[in-house]
Protein backbone atom coordinates (compact mmCIF):
# COMPACT_ATOMS: atom_id res chain seq x y z
CA UNK A 1 0.00 0.00 0.00
CA UNK A 2 1.16 3.47 -0.88
CA UNK A 3 -0.18 7.03 0.71
CA UNK A 4 0.36 8.57 -2.65
CA UNK A 5 0.06 7.66 -6.26
CA UNK A 6 0.95 9.73 -9.30
CA UNK A 7 -1.63 9.18 -12.29
CA UNK A 8 -1.32 10.26 -15.62
CA UNK A 9 -4.69 12.26 -15.93
CA UNK A 10 -7.12 12.73 -18.97
CA UNK A 11 -10.72 14.51 -18.68
CA UNK A 12 -13.25 13.77 -21.70
CA UNK A 13 -16.63 14.10 -21.79
CA UNK A 14 -19.46 11.95 -20.30
CA UNK A 15 -22.72 11.78 -21.48
CA UNK A 16 -24.15 11.99 -17.84
CA UNK A 17 -22.06 15.53 -17.86
CA UNK A 18 -23.79 15.88 -20.91
CA UNK A 19 -27.06 15.85 -19.55
CA UNK A 20 -27.12 17.32 -15.99
CA UNK A 21 -24.73 20.46 -17.55
CA UNK A 22 -28.94 20.90 -19.62
CA UNK A 23 -30.30 20.78 -16.49
CA UNK A 24 -27.54 23.30 -15.13
CA UNK A 25 -24.23 22.96 -13.41
CA UNK A 26 -25.78 24.03 -10.12
CA UNK A 27 -27.60 21.06 -9.69
CA UNK A 28 -27.04 17.16 -7.72
CA UNK A 29 -26.85 15.71 -11.10
CA UNK A 30 -23.83 17.69 -12.38
CA UNK A 31 -22.38 17.73 -9.21
CA UNK A 32 -22.61 13.77 -9.02
CA UNK A 33 -21.35 13.25 -12.84
CA UNK A 34 -18.40 15.39 -12.32
CA UNK A 35 -16.52 15.45 -9.14
CA UNK A 36 -15.48 12.13 -9.49
CA UNK A 37 -12.26 10.04 -10.83
CA UNK A 38 -12.05 7.13 -12.53
CA UNK A 39 -9.41 4.66 -11.50
CA UNK A 40 -8.28 1.63 -12.18
CA UNK A 41 -8.93 -0.84 -9.86
CA UNK A 42 -4.93 -1.86 -9.00
CA UNK A 43 -4.79 1.75 -8.33
CA UNK A 44 -7.41 1.87 -5.77
CA UNK A 45 -6.01 -1.19 -4.52
CA UNK A 46 -2.46 0.36 -3.90
CA UNK A 47 -3.90 3.45 -2.22
CA UNK A 48 -5.72 1.64 0.10
CA UNK A 49 -9.35 2.78 -0.68
CA UNK A 50 -12.84 1.86 0.21
CA UNK A 51 -15.08 2.06 -2.90
CA UNK A 52 -16.83 5.97 -3.18
CA UNK A 53 -13.62 7.47 -1.06
CA UNK A 54 -12.59 10.97 -1.71
CA UNK A 55 -9.80 11.48 -2.69
CA UNK A 56 -7.57 14.96 -3.10
CA UNK A 57 -5.62 15.30 -6.83
CA UNK A 58 -3.00 17.26 -7.09
CA UNK A 59 -1.57 18.52 -10.52
CA UNK A 60 1.15 21.25 -10.58
CA UNK A 61 -1.79 23.38 -10.88
CA UNK A 62 -3.43 23.45 -8.17
CA UNK A 63 -6.21 20.62 -5.95
CA UNK A 64 -9.54 19.33 -6.24
CA UNK A 65 -11.61 16.85 -3.81
CA UNK A 66 -13.19 14.57 -6.19
CA UNK A 67 -14.64 10.08 -4.93
CA UNK A 68 -12.62 7.59 -6.53
CA UNK A 69 -14.63 5.14 -8.33
CA UNK A 70 -13.58 2.27 -11.05
CA UNK A 71 -16.02 3.63 -13.50
CA UNK A 72 -17.57 1.24 -16.36
CA UNK A 73 -15.32 2.73 -19.46
CA UNK A 74 -12.39 1.22 -17.91
CA UNK A 75 -8.50 2.78 -17.88
CA UNK A 76 -5.72 1.11 -17.48
CA UNK A 77 -3.34 1.05 -14.41
CA UNK A 78 -1.60 4.35 -13.98
CA UNK A 79 -4.23 6.28 -15.90
CA UNK A 80 -6.85 8.61 -14.64
CA UNK A 81 -9.68 10.41 -15.63
CA UNK A 82 -12.03 13.42 -14.37
CA UNK A 83 -15.30 13.89 -16.54
CA UNK A 84 -15.14 17.03 -18.28
CA UNK A 85 -16.03 19.87 -16.37
CA UNK A 86 -15.62 22.50 -13.10
CA UNK A 87 -13.86 20.00 -11.26
CA UNK A 88 -11.71 18.59 -13.59
CA UNK A 89 -10.59 22.25 -14.56
CA UNK A 90 -9.60 23.24 -11.23
CA UNK A 91 -6.27 20.97 -12.06
CA UNK A 92 -6.15 21.30 -15.77
CA UNK A 93 -2.90 22.47 -16.70
CA UNK A 94 -2.97 25.87 -18.58
CA UNK A 95 -0.23 25.31 -21.38
CA UNK A 96 -1.08 25.15 -24.79
CA UNK A 97 2.03 24.09 -26.66
CA UNK A 98 1.72 26.76 -28.82
CA UNK A 99 -1.69 25.85 -30.25
CA UNK A 100 -4.28 27.90 -27.72
CA UNK A 101 -5.24 24.05 -26.49
CA UNK A 102 -4.80 23.88 -22.87
CA UNK A 103 -3.10 20.15 -21.66
CA UNK A 104 -6.76 18.41 -21.11
CA UNK A 105 -5.22 15.26 -21.25
CA UNK A 106 -1.83 13.49 -20.44
CA UNK A 107 -0.57 15.31 -17.20
CA UNK A 108 0.72 14.09 -13.88
CA UNK A 109 -1.39 13.87 -11.11
CA UNK A 110 -0.76 12.65 -7.68
CA UNK A 111 -3.86 10.94 -5.93
CA UNK A 112 -4.13 10.49 -1.73
CA UNK A 113 -6.98 10.10 0.20
CA UNK A 114 -8.69 12.82 0.50
CA UNK A 115 -8.70 13.09 4.65
CA UNK A 116 -11.54 14.54 5.52
CA UNK A 117 -11.48 17.21 3.28
CA UNK A 118 -15.11 17.41 1.85
CA UNK A 119 -16.15 17.97 -2.25
CA UNK A 120 -16.54 21.56 -3.09
CA UNK A 121 -20.01 22.68 -4.89
CA UNK A 122 -19.12 23.95 -8.47
CA UNK A 123 -20.21 27.22 -7.64
CA UNK A 124 -17.63 27.13 -4.44
CA UNK A 125 -15.02 25.84 -6.76
CA UNK A 126 -15.11 28.61 -9.64
CA UNK A 127 -16.59 31.54 -7.30
CA UNK A 128 -14.30 30.52 -4.75
CA UNK A 129 -11.23 30.68 -6.89
CA UNK A 130 -12.20 34.17 -8.21
CA UNK A 131 -12.68 35.77 -4.99
CA UNK A 132 -16.58 35.87 -5.25
CA UNK A 133 -17.49 33.18 -2.90
CA UNK A 134 -19.57 33.62 0.22
CA UNK A 135 -21.21 30.63 2.19
CA UNK A 136 -24.43 30.40 3.79
CA UNK B 1 -54.30 22.17 -29.50
CA UNK B 2 -51.14 20.90 -28.76
CA UNK B 3 -49.10 21.01 -31.61
CA UNK B 4 -46.83 19.11 -33.33
CA UNK B 5 -43.70 20.20 -35.19
CA UNK B 6 -41.23 18.10 -37.47
CA UNK B 7 -37.93 17.80 -38.48
CA UNK B 8 -36.95 19.97 -35.59
CA UNK B 9 -32.72 20.26 -35.23
CA UNK B 10 -31.13 19.46 -31.56
CA UNK B 11 -29.13 22.68 -30.16
CA UNK B 12 -26.76 20.09 -28.64
CA UNK B 13 -23.69 18.36 -30.21
CA UNK B 14 -22.10 18.33 -33.49
CA UNK B 15 -24.27 15.45 -35.30
CA UNK B 16 -27.18 18.31 -35.43
CA UNK B 17 -29.68 15.76 -35.57
CA UNK B 18 -32.49 17.16 -37.85
CA UNK B 19 -35.36 14.88 -37.35
CA UNK B 20 -36.71 15.59 -33.98
CA UNK B 21 -40.74 15.59 -33.63
CA UNK B 22 -41.61 18.19 -30.81
CA UNK B 23 -44.65 18.49 -29.05
CA UNK B 24 -45.83 22.07 -27.90
CA UNK B 25 -48.83 23.01 -25.71
CA UNK B 26 -51.58 25.40 -26.90
CA UNK B 27 -50.15 28.85 -26.10
CA UNK B 28 -46.71 27.96 -27.25
CA UNK B 29 -44.72 28.09 -23.90
CA UNK B 30 -43.94 24.56 -23.28
CA UNK B 31 -42.63 21.22 -24.40
CA UNK B 32 -44.84 18.65 -23.87
CA UNK B 33 -43.07 15.54 -25.57
CA UNK B 34 -39.76 14.88 -27.68
CA UNK B 35 -39.33 12.88 -30.60
CA UNK B 36 -36.16 10.84 -31.50
CA UNK B 37 -33.62 13.12 -29.83
CA UNK B 38 -30.93 11.15 -27.40
CA UNK B 39 -31.27 11.90 -23.41
CA UNK B 40 -29.29 15.43 -23.81
CA UNK B 41 -31.34 16.35 -26.59
CA UNK B 42 -34.02 15.54 -24.65
CA UNK B 43 -33.55 17.38 -21.75
CA UNK B 44 -32.57 20.66 -24.00
CA UNK B 45 -35.84 21.45 -24.42
CA UNK B 46 -37.61 20.36 -21.46
CA UNK B 47 -35.04 22.87 -19.64
CA UNK B 48 -36.25 25.89 -21.79
CA UNK B 49 -39.86 25.41 -20.45
CA UNK B 50 -38.91 25.25 -16.96
CA UNK B 51 -39.88 28.14 -14.71
CA UNK B 52 -36.33 29.24 -13.75
CA UNK B 53 -35.53 31.35 -16.57
CA UNK B 54 -33.81 34.47 -16.38
CA UNK B 55 -35.55 37.57 -17.60
CA UNK B 56 -33.77 40.47 -17.50
CA UNK B 57 -29.87 41.42 -17.50
CA UNK B 58 -28.24 41.04 -14.61
CA UNK B 59 -25.68 43.51 -13.19
CA UNK B 60 -23.29 42.86 -10.15
CA UNK B 61 -23.37 45.54 -7.57
CA UNK B 62 -20.59 46.32 -5.16
CA UNK B 63 -21.74 43.80 -2.20
CA UNK B 64 -21.59 40.98 -4.66
CA UNK B 65 -24.95 40.74 -5.51
CA UNK B 66 -27.13 40.99 -8.99
CA UNK B 67 -29.44 43.77 -10.03
CA UNK B 68 -32.09 43.33 -12.55
CA UNK B 69 -31.49 45.81 -15.49
CA UNK B 70 -33.05 46.63 -18.83
CA UNK B 71 -31.79 45.84 -22.22
CA UNK B 72 -30.88 49.27 -22.86
CA UNK B 73 -28.87 49.54 -19.84
CA UNK B 74 -27.26 46.39 -20.51
CA UNK B 75 -26.40 47.37 -23.93
CA UNK B 76 -25.00 50.74 -22.70
CA UNK B 77 -22.75 49.01 -20.14
CA UNK B 78 -21.59 46.39 -23.21
CA UNK B 79 -20.81 48.98 -25.29
CA UNK B 80 -19.09 51.33 -22.71
CA UNK B 81 -16.47 48.56 -21.99
CA UNK B 82 -15.83 47.58 -25.04
CA UNK B 83 -14.69 51.45 -26.35
CA UNK B 84 -12.71 51.70 -23.04
CA UNK B 85 -11.20 48.09 -23.21
CA UNK B 86 -7.63 48.44 -25.54
CA UNK B 87 -8.00 44.89 -26.61
CA UNK B 88 -11.23 43.05 -25.67
CA UNK B 89 -11.38 39.27 -26.37
CA UNK B 90 -14.89 38.00 -27.52
CA UNK B 91 -15.44 34.53 -27.09
CA UNK B 92 -17.36 31.14 -27.49
CA UNK B 93 -20.08 30.91 -29.91
CA UNK B 94 -20.67 27.01 -30.01
CA UNK B 95 -24.57 27.43 -29.37
CA UNK B 96 -25.31 30.04 -31.15
CA UNK B 97 -26.42 30.81 -34.78
CA UNK B 98 -24.58 31.62 -37.93
CA UNK B 99 -26.22 35.29 -37.69
CA UNK B 100 -25.31 35.91 -33.78
CA UNK B 101 -21.66 35.40 -35.28
CA UNK B 102 -21.85 37.40 -37.67
CA UNK B 103 -23.19 40.12 -35.46
CA UNK B 104 -20.80 39.67 -32.83
CA UNK B 105 -17.76 39.36 -35.65
CA UNK B 106 -19.22 42.95 -36.79
CA UNK B 107 -19.22 44.53 -33.29
CA UNK B 108 -15.77 42.93 -33.03
CA UNK B 109 -14.00 44.89 -35.51
CA UNK B 110 -15.80 47.96 -34.54
CA UNK B 111 -14.44 47.80 -31.33
CA UNK B 112 -10.76 46.42 -32.10
CA UNK B 113 -11.23 43.19 -30.30
CA UNK B 114 -9.71 39.64 -30.33
CA UNK B 115 -12.57 37.43 -31.73
CA UNK B 116 -12.43 33.44 -30.88
CA UNK B 117 -14.35 30.30 -30.69
CA UNK B 118 -14.92 27.34 -28.47
CA UNK B 119 -12.47 25.65 -31.23
CA UNK B 120 -9.66 27.35 -29.53
CA UNK B 121 -9.97 24.90 -26.56
CA UNK B 122 -11.56 22.11 -28.57
CA UNK B 123 -10.67 21.20 -32.36
CA UNK B 124 -8.22 23.94 -33.28
CA UNK B 125 -5.43 22.00 -33.32
CA UNK B 126 -7.28 20.46 -36.27
CA UNK B 127 -7.02 23.95 -38.36
CA UNK B 128 -3.60 23.81 -37.46
CA UNK B 129 -3.36 20.52 -39.24
CA UNK B 130 -5.83 20.87 -42.01
CA UNK B 131 -4.06 24.38 -43.19
CA UNK B 132 -0.73 22.51 -43.07
CA UNK B 133 -1.91 18.96 -44.58
CA UNK B 134 -4.89 19.44 -46.23
CA UNK B 135 -8.89 17.99 -45.55
CA UNK B 136 -9.98 14.44 -47.64
CA UNK B 137 -13.22 14.43 -45.84
CA UNK B 138 -16.57 13.52 -46.54
CA UNK B 139 -20.36 14.34 -45.69
CA UNK B 140 -22.07 12.34 -43.11
CA UNK B 141 -24.16 11.10 -45.71
CA UNK B 142 -21.38 9.87 -47.38
CA UNK B 143 -20.16 7.36 -44.56
CA UNK B 144 -23.45 6.30 -44.01
CA UNK B 145 -24.34 5.76 -47.56
CA UNK B 146 -20.64 4.02 -48.53
CA UNK B 147 -18.49 3.60 -45.75
CA UNK B 148 -17.60 -0.21 -44.84
CA UNK B 149 -15.08 0.48 -42.57
CA UNK B 150 -15.24 3.17 -39.97
CA UNK B 151 -12.64 3.86 -37.66
CA UNK B 152 -13.15 6.03 -33.80
CA UNK B 153 -10.08 7.18 -32.88
CA UNK B 154 -9.62 9.11 -29.80
CA UNK B 155 -13.34 9.78 -29.40
CA UNK B 156 -16.28 8.57 -27.71
CA UNK B 157 -19.75 9.15 -29.54
CA UNK B 158 -21.55 6.72 -27.09
CA UNK B 159 -20.92 9.53 -24.67
CA UNK B 160 -20.31 13.11 -26.89
CA UNK B 161 -22.03 12.45 -29.70
CA UNK B 162 -24.98 9.74 -28.73
CA UNK B 163 -26.81 9.38 -31.92
CA UNK B 164 -23.42 9.49 -34.46
CA UNK B 165 -23.21 5.64 -34.04
CA UNK B 166 -26.85 5.24 -34.92
CA UNK B 167 -27.66 7.95 -37.71
CA UNK B 168 -24.20 7.40 -39.93
CA UNK B 169 -22.02 4.74 -39.06
CA UNK B 170 -22.65 1.75 -37.33
CA UNK B 171 -26.03 1.08 -37.69
CA UNK B 172 -28.45 2.57 -40.45
CA UNK B 173 -28.70 0.93 -43.89
CA UNK B 174 -27.29 3.27 -46.77
CA UNK B 175 -27.37 3.03 -50.47
CA UNK B 176 -24.34 1.06 -50.84
CA UNK B 177 -24.48 -0.55 -47.05
CA UNK B 178 -27.32 -2.25 -47.20
CA UNK B 179 -26.69 -4.91 -44.65
CA UNK B 180 -26.19 -2.37 -41.74
CA UNK B 181 -24.30 -3.11 -38.96
CA UNK B 182 -23.41 -6.52 -40.42
CA UNK B 183 -21.46 -5.31 -43.65
CA UNK B 184 -19.89 -2.65 -41.37
CA UNK B 185 -16.54 -3.44 -39.52
CA UNK B 186 -15.64 -0.86 -36.74
CA UNK B 187 -12.69 -0.30 -35.50
CA UNK B 188 -11.88 1.85 -31.96
CA UNK B 189 -8.80 3.11 -31.25
CA UNK B 190 -8.11 5.11 -27.60
CA UNK B 191 -6.38 4.32 -24.17
CA UNK B 192 -10.18 3.84 -22.31
CA UNK B 193 -12.01 0.64 -22.85
CA UNK B 194 -15.25 3.36 -23.46
CA UNK B 195 -18.79 2.49 -24.20
CA UNK B 196 -18.02 3.07 -27.78
CA UNK B 197 -15.77 0.19 -27.75
CA UNK B 198 -17.94 -2.10 -26.01
CA UNK B 199 -19.88 -2.13 -29.78
CA UNK B 200 -16.68 -2.05 -31.88
CA UNK B 201 -15.33 -5.33 -33.68
CA UNK B 202 -12.16 -4.47 -32.73
CA UNK B 203 -10.65 -2.24 -30.14
CA UNK B 204 -7.00 -1.46 -30.03
CA UNK B 205 -5.88 0.05 -26.55
CA UNK B 206 -3.25 2.80 -27.27
CA UNK B 207 -1.23 4.33 -24.52
CA UNK B 208 -2.29 7.82 -23.34
CA UNK B 209 -0.55 10.18 -25.53
CA UNK B 210 1.77 7.61 -28.03
CA UNK B 211 -0.91 8.29 -30.98
CA UNK B 212 1.32 9.71 -33.09
CA UNK B 213 3.64 6.93 -32.46
CA UNK B 214 0.75 4.36 -33.58
CA UNK B 215 -0.05 6.46 -36.77
CA UNK B 216 3.23 6.24 -37.40
CA UNK B 217 3.42 2.14 -37.34
CA UNK B 218 0.64 2.55 -39.63
CA UNK B 219 2.00 4.58 -42.02
CA UNK B 220 5.12 2.52 -41.84
CA UNK B 221 3.10 -0.94 -42.64
CA UNK B 222 0.82 0.65 -44.70
CA UNK B 223 3.56 1.45 -46.92
CA UNK B 224 4.98 -2.05 -46.63
CA UNK B 225 7.80 -1.77 -44.04
CA UNK B 226 8.93 -3.75 -40.78
CA UNK B 227 7.69 -2.36 -37.85
CA UNK B 228 8.76 -3.39 -33.80
CA UNK B 229 7.01 -6.14 -31.91
CA UNK B 230 5.17 -3.48 -29.98
CA UNK B 231 4.14 0.31 -30.54
CA UNK B 232 2.48 2.71 -28.02
CA UNK B 233 1.15 -0.41 -25.95
CA UNK B 234 -0.35 -2.33 -29.21
CA UNK B 235 1.13 -5.74 -30.58
CA UNK B 236 2.69 -6.20 -33.82
CA UNK B 237 0.62 -8.68 -35.11
CA UNK B 238 -2.69 -6.41 -34.01
CA UNK B 239 -1.25 -3.46 -35.64
CA UNK B 240 -0.84 -5.52 -39.16
CA UNK B 241 -4.30 -7.21 -38.92
CA UNK B 242 -6.08 -3.29 -38.74
CA UNK B 243 -3.98 -2.19 -41.06
CA UNK B 244 -5.02 -5.01 -43.88
CA UNK B 245 -8.45 -4.20 -42.84
CA UNK B 246 -8.28 -0.76 -43.41
CA UNK B 247 -6.19 -1.61 -46.96
CA UNK B 248 -8.86 -3.76 -47.98
CA UNK B 249 -11.66 -1.47 -46.97
CA UNK B 250 -14.24 -0.09 -50.04
CA UNK B 251 -15.03 2.99 -48.18
CA UNK B 252 -13.47 4.36 -44.52
CA UNK B 253 -14.04 7.24 -42.49
CA UNK B 254 -11.89 7.98 -39.38
CA UNK B 255 -13.85 10.24 -36.94
CA UNK B 256 -11.20 11.70 -34.31
CA UNK B 257 -11.38 13.38 -31.38
CA UNK B 258 -10.38 15.18 -28.33
CA UNK B 259 -7.93 12.41 -27.51
CA UNK B 260 -5.56 13.47 -30.81
CA UNK B 261 -6.04 17.37 -29.98
CA UNK B 262 -6.26 17.43 -26.08
CA UNK B 263 -2.89 15.36 -26.29
CA UNK B 264 0.85 15.70 -26.59
CA UNK B 265 1.44 16.90 -30.01
CA UNK B 266 -2.24 18.13 -30.74
CA UNK B 267 -2.05 19.40 -34.28
CA UNK B 268 0.53 17.15 -34.98
CA UNK B 269 -1.70 13.96 -34.29
CA UNK B 270 -3.98 15.19 -35.94
CA UNK B 271 -1.44 15.74 -39.02
CA UNK B 272 -0.21 12.48 -39.23
CA UNK B 273 -3.33 11.01 -39.11
CA UNK B 274 -4.70 13.32 -42.47
CA UNK B 275 -1.42 11.88 -43.95
CA UNK B 276 -2.80 8.29 -42.95
CA UNK B 277 -5.80 8.83 -44.92
CA UNK B 278 -4.03 10.29 -47.87
CA UNK B 279 -1.70 6.98 -47.97
CA UNK B 280 -4.51 4.85 -47.39
CA UNK B 281 -6.15 6.71 -50.81
CA UNK B 282 -3.26 4.85 -52.85
CA UNK B 283 -5.08 1.58 -52.44
CA UNK B 284 -8.84 2.75 -51.73
CA UNK B 285 -10.99 5.53 -50.94
CA UNK B 286 -10.32 6.92 -47.02
CA UNK B 287 -12.02 10.20 -45.67
CA UNK B 288 -11.31 11.65 -42.19
CA UNK B 289 -13.63 13.75 -40.29
CA UNK B 290 -13.26 15.83 -37.13
CA UNK B 291 -15.69 14.94 -34.18
CA UNK B 292 -16.65 18.58 -33.85
CA UNK B 293 -18.44 19.23 -30.36
CA UNK B 294 -21.25 21.81 -30.29
CA UNK B 295 -23.96 22.06 -32.96
CA UNK B 296 -22.82 24.54 -34.20
CA UNK B 297 -19.18 25.26 -33.54
CA UNK B 298 -18.18 24.59 -37.06
CA UNK B 299 -20.46 27.79 -37.75
CA UNK B 300 -17.98 30.64 -36.51
CA UNK B 301 -15.21 28.89 -38.56
CA UNK B 302 -17.01 29.00 -41.73
CA UNK B 303 -18.91 32.57 -40.66
CA UNK B 304 -15.26 34.28 -39.74
CA UNK B 305 -13.65 32.47 -42.78
CA UNK B 306 -15.68 33.97 -45.05
CA UNK B 307 -15.54 37.71 -43.37
CA UNK B 308 -12.24 38.26 -42.21
CA UNK B 309 -10.18 35.15 -43.87
CA UNK B 310 -9.61 33.25 -40.69
CA UNK B 311 -11.72 30.98 -38.51
CA UNK B 312 -10.73 31.76 -35.29
CA UNK B 313 -7.93 33.58 -32.93
CA UNK B 314 -8.48 36.64 -34.69
CA UNK B 315 -7.14 39.80 -33.99
CA UNK B 316 -8.47 43.08 -34.76
CA UNK B 317 -7.23 45.14 -32.28
CA UNK B 318 -5.33 46.91 -34.93
CA UNK B 319 -8.89 47.99 -36.56
CA UNK B 320 -7.37 47.97 -39.75
CA UNK B 321 -6.83 43.88 -40.57
CA UNK B 322 -7.24 41.13 -38.65
CA UNK B 323 -4.65 38.98 -37.98
CA UNK B 324 -4.53 35.20 -36.77
CA UNK B 325 -1.76 33.39 -34.41
CA UNK B 326 -2.72 30.27 -32.31
CA UNK B 327 -0.74 30.08 -29.71
CA UNK B 328 -0.33 33.94 -29.23
CA UNK B 329 -3.96 35.32 -30.14
CA UNK B 330 -5.91 32.44 -28.86
CA UNK B 331 -8.40 32.85 -25.97
CA UNK B 332 -6.05 30.49 -22.91
CA UNK B 333 -2.58 32.22 -24.18
CA UNK B 334 -4.05 35.69 -24.01
CA UNK B 335 -5.28 34.96 -20.84
CA UNK B 336 -2.27 33.65 -18.90
CA UNK B 337 -0.25 36.24 -20.31
CA UNK B 338 -2.99 38.86 -19.01
CA UNK B 339 -3.14 41.05 -22.59
CA UNK B 340 -6.98 41.15 -22.80
CA UNK B 341 -8.62 43.58 -20.77
CA UNK B 342 -12.32 42.97 -20.80
CA UNK B 343 -13.83 39.50 -21.34
CA UNK B 344 -17.00 38.58 -23.30
CA UNK B 345 -18.07 34.72 -22.69
CA UNK B 346 -21.10 34.09 -25.08
CA UNK B 347 -22.66 30.57 -25.78
CA UNK B 348 -20.60 28.78 -23.82
CA UNK B 349 -19.21 28.74 -20.50
CA UNK B 350 -15.65 29.55 -19.64
CA UNK B 351 -16.35 29.22 -16.21
CA UNK B 352 -16.46 25.53 -16.14
CA UNK B 353 -14.52 24.99 -19.16
CA UNK B 354 -11.79 26.91 -18.93
CA UNK B 355 -8.66 25.64 -16.50
CA UNK B 356 -9.20 27.80 -13.50
CA UNK B 357 -6.05 30.13 -13.47
CA UNK B 358 -6.90 31.20 -17.15
CA UNK B 359 -10.71 31.99 -15.17
CA UNK B 360 -8.40 33.94 -12.85
CA UNK B 361 -6.76 35.56 -15.12
CA UNK B 362 -9.50 36.76 -17.19
CA UNK B 363 -11.73 37.73 -14.20
CA UNK B 364 -9.19 40.66 -13.53
CA UNK B 365 -11.19 42.65 -15.60
CA UNK B 366 -14.48 43.53 -16.77
CA UNK B 367 -16.40 40.28 -17.47
CA UNK B 368 -19.70 40.17 -19.56
CA UNK B 369 -21.76 36.99 -20.25
CA UNK B 370 -24.23 36.28 -22.94
CA UNK B 371 -26.12 33.04 -22.43
CA UNK B 372 -30.00 31.59 -21.74
CA UNK B 373 -29.25 30.21 -18.75
CA UNK B 374 -27.35 30.23 -15.74
CA UNK B 375 -23.92 28.96 -15.54
CA UNK B 376 -20.40 29.27 -14.19
CA UNK B 377 -19.73 32.02 -16.26
CA UNK B 378 -22.53 34.10 -15.32
CA UNK B 379 -22.26 33.39 -12.09
CA UNK B 380 -18.76 35.22 -11.83
CA UNK B 381 -19.74 37.73 -14.57
CA UNK B 382 -20.03 41.45 -13.61
CA UNK B 383 -22.84 41.42 -16.15
CA UNK B 384 -24.90 38.55 -17.29
CA UNK B 385 -27.24 39.33 -20.86
CA UNK B 386 -30.04 36.41 -21.30
CA UNK B 387 -30.53 35.86 -24.77
CA UNK B 388 -32.97 33.31 -26.27
CA UNK B 389 -31.80 29.64 -26.87
CA UNK B 390 -31.14 29.05 -30.47
CA UNK B 391 -32.90 25.76 -31.73
CA UNK B 392 -35.87 26.37 -29.36
CA UNK B 393 -36.67 30.04 -29.20
CA UNK B 394 -34.70 31.51 -31.93
CA UNK B 395 -34.16 30.09 -35.41
CA UNK B 396 -31.42 30.45 -37.37
CA UNK B 397 -28.53 28.75 -39.45
CA UNK B 398 -25.74 25.98 -38.24
CA UNK B 399 -23.19 24.04 -39.57
CA UNK B 400 -23.38 20.37 -38.58
CA UNK B 401 -19.49 18.37 -38.16
CA UNK B 402 -19.29 18.10 -41.79
CA UNK B 403 -19.84 21.61 -42.45
CA UNK B 404 -23.48 21.27 -44.01
CA UNK B 405 -25.83 23.71 -42.86
CA UNK B 406 -28.92 23.48 -41.59
CA UNK B 407 -31.97 25.76 -40.96
CA UNK B 408 -33.04 25.56 -37.51
CA UNK B 409 -36.35 26.07 -35.94
CA UNK B 410 -38.38 27.89 -33.50
CA UNK B 411 -40.56 25.75 -31.27
CA UNK B 412 -40.71 28.11 -28.39
CA UNK B 413 -41.58 31.66 -27.98
CA UNK B 414 -38.72 32.90 -26.00
CA UNK B 415 -39.60 34.51 -22.69
CA UNK B 416 -41.67 37.46 -22.65
CA UNK B 417 -38.70 40.16 -23.57
CA UNK B 418 -35.80 38.03 -24.04
CA UNK B 419 -33.50 38.85 -27.43
CA UNK B 420 -31.75 36.77 -29.70
CA UNK B 421 -27.72 36.98 -29.73
CA UNK B 422 -28.13 38.83 -33.23
CA UNK B 423 -30.51 41.70 -32.20
CA UNK B 424 -28.11 41.88 -28.83
CA UNK B 425 -25.14 42.09 -30.71
CA UNK B 426 -26.74 44.87 -33.36
CA UNK B 427 -27.77 47.00 -30.75
CA UNK B 428 -24.42 46.83 -29.12
CA UNK B 429 -23.33 47.59 -32.45
CA UNK B 430 -25.28 50.47 -32.88
CA UNK B 431 -24.68 51.69 -29.18
CA UNK B 432 -20.90 51.97 -30.06
CA UNK B 433 -21.28 53.92 -33.33
CA UNK B 434 -23.34 56.32 -30.42
CA UNK B 435 -20.87 56.94 -27.79
CA UNK B 436 -17.78 57.65 -30.50
CA UNK B 437 -19.90 59.88 -32.16
CA UNK B 438 -21.00 61.52 -28.88
CA UNK B 439 -17.33 61.83 -27.51
CA UNK B 440 -15.91 62.25 -30.82
CA UNK B 441 -13.83 59.48 -30.80
CA UNK B 442 -11.35 58.64 -34.13
CA UNK B 443 -10.44 55.86 -34.97
CA UNK B 444 -6.51 55.76 -35.27
CA UNK B 445 -4.34 54.61 -38.00
CA UNK B 446 -5.30 53.35 -41.67
CA UNK B 447 -8.69 52.92 -40.30
CA UNK B 448 -8.88 56.82 -39.51
CA UNK B 449 -11.00 57.61 -42.78
CA UNK B 450 -14.42 56.92 -43.42
CA UNK B 451 -13.63 55.23 -46.60
CA UNK B 452 -11.41 52.28 -44.36
CA UNK B 453 -11.87 48.98 -46.00
CA UNK B 454 -14.22 46.98 -43.78
CA UNK B 455 -12.72 43.89 -42.53
CA UNK B 456 -15.65 42.47 -41.64
CA UNK B 457 -18.14 42.78 -44.63
CA UNK B 458 -21.40 43.97 -44.08
S1 LIG C 1 -27.02 13.06 -30.92
FE1 LIG C 1 -26.52 15.20 -30.55
S2 LIG C 1 -27.77 16.38 -31.98
FE2 LIG C 1 -28.62 14.28 -31.90
S3 LIG C 1 -30.26 14.39 -30.36
FE3 LIG C 1 -28.38 13.75 -29.28
S4 LIG C 1 -27.43 15.65 -28.54
FE4 LIG C 1 -28.97 16.22 -30.09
Amino acid sequence: MVDKLTLNMITQRSIEEGVAMEKGKTTQEYFEACSIIEMNEEDIRKLGLLPNQLVKVTSECGSVIVKAIKGRQTVYPGLGHIPQGVWANQIVPPRTQATGEPQYSGFPATVESARGERRKSALECVQGAVGLWRSD
Amino acid sequence: MPKKIENVGCPYCGVCCDDLVVTVSDDGRHVLEVENACAIGNEIFHHASGDNRIKLPRLRQPDGTYKDISYDEAVDYAAKVLVKAKKPLIYGFGSTNCEGMAAAAKVAEKAGAVLDNCASICHGSSFLAIFDNGYPSCTLGETKNRADVIVYWGSNPAHAHPRHMSRYSIFPRGFFTGKGHKGRKIIVIDPRYTDTARVADIYVQVKQGQDYDLFNAFRTVIHGEDIPDEVAGVKKEQILEVADILKKARFGTIFYGMGLCHSDGRNHNVDIAISMTRDLNDFTKWTIMAMRGHYNIAGPGVVWAWTTGYPYCIDMSKKDHAYMNPGETSSIDLAMRDEVDAFFNIGTDAGAHFPIEAVKHLKKHPWITIDPNICMASEIADLHIPVGIVGVEVPGIVYRMDNVPIQYRQVLNPPEGVISDEELFERIHQRICEIEAEEGITQTGAAAADTQKSIVGE
